[in-house]
């Protein structure tokens, strides 16, 4: 079994608030994301799938179709724009880093028929990331 | 559904390699430079990872600030700016980036209950870095 990393960026924005509590509450438990306007990232997404490598070609995964799948369930929808207003899963989700990366398994899974679906990473800052390996 | 958030903190530490039950010469051709009598220091990366379920009311497993609460002031506020070696967690073992791993993640383990402690990784330098998971498997 090897496992491949595909690397990509994209750049959204968005907001934590929770309409079922108010506003003293959203800022307590949201902080300065709780900010309506809005703000952004630059987004890491790291996908990881896996599989044995095949004799013929020696690859796990076709690139070039991963890349491909990538870019059309995930990236396009989400890059450059803004998560809470434009992305169904957060027009009643809140687009926290934790929903993010099973927003986007989900998106991959099933859709991804050239590799098995091990991780999704996201990064929302260097020095915070999210795992999500699809378990309940 | 279950998932692993994880935050990065940075300090800086010196130590010194040594072993009190070998030998001058056995310890130098242990740890080499390491041993160098007057310690060395390291900018050292911390990764804590933590899991858990999103909860729906937040979207969050566990509220940043109190990870980053727990991980100043029962980490960064004893091992940022000192000399392992002076530390009592170090009075018996020799402080390899090894054993800071696994002391970093009993302590965590101890004082931060908002989420499940899945693993500590702990860049020493650019070159390497430790994890352990309290003697769990790895994830990839």
């Amino acid at each position: 079994m090897v496992y491949l990393t595909r690397k990509c960026e994209f750049s959204a924005s968005h907001y934590y608030y929770n309409p079922e509590v108010s506003a003293e509450e959203n800022q307590r438990i949201f902080g300065k994301c709780a900010n309506l306007n809005g703000h952004g990232h630059n987004y890491t997404l790291e996908v990881t799938v896996k599989g044995d490598v095949d004799p013929k070609t020696g690859f796990v995964v076709d690139l070039k179709a991963l890349k491909e799948i990538l870019n059309r369930e995930v990236l396009d929808g989400l890059d450059h724009r803004h998560l809470n207003k434009e992305v169904p899963e957060f027009l009643r989700q809140i687009p926290t880093t934790e929903n993010l990366a099973i927003a986007i398994w989900n998106r991959l899974q099933g859709k991804l028929h050239v590799a098995k679906l091990h991780r999704v990473r996201v990064y929302e800052l260097p020095d915070l990331f999210v795992d999500f390996y699809g378990e309940a | 559904m279950k998932v692993h958030l994880t935050r990065r903190y940075l300090f800086s530490a010196s130590h010194r390699l040594h072993c009190d039950e070998l030998s001058e010469s056995q310890n130098q051709a242990t740890y080499g430079k390491c041993n160098n009598p007057h310690g060395h220091g390291h900018n050292y990366a911390l990764e804590v990872t933590v899991s858990g379920q999103v909860d729906p009311g937040t979207g969050m497993i566990c509220n940043l600030s109190d990870l980053d609460r727990s991980v100043q002031s029962e980490v960064l506020e004893r091992f940022d700016h000192v000399n392992l070696n002076a530390r009592q967690e170090f009075a018996a073992t020799v402080p390899t980036t090894e054993n800071l791993s696994e002391v970093i993640f009993n302590i965590l383990k101890q004082s931060f209950t908002a989420a499940h402690l899945e693993k500590v990784r702990l860049e020493e330098t650019m070159m390497n870095s430790f994890e352990y998971a309290g003697g769990a498997e790895l994830r990839v």
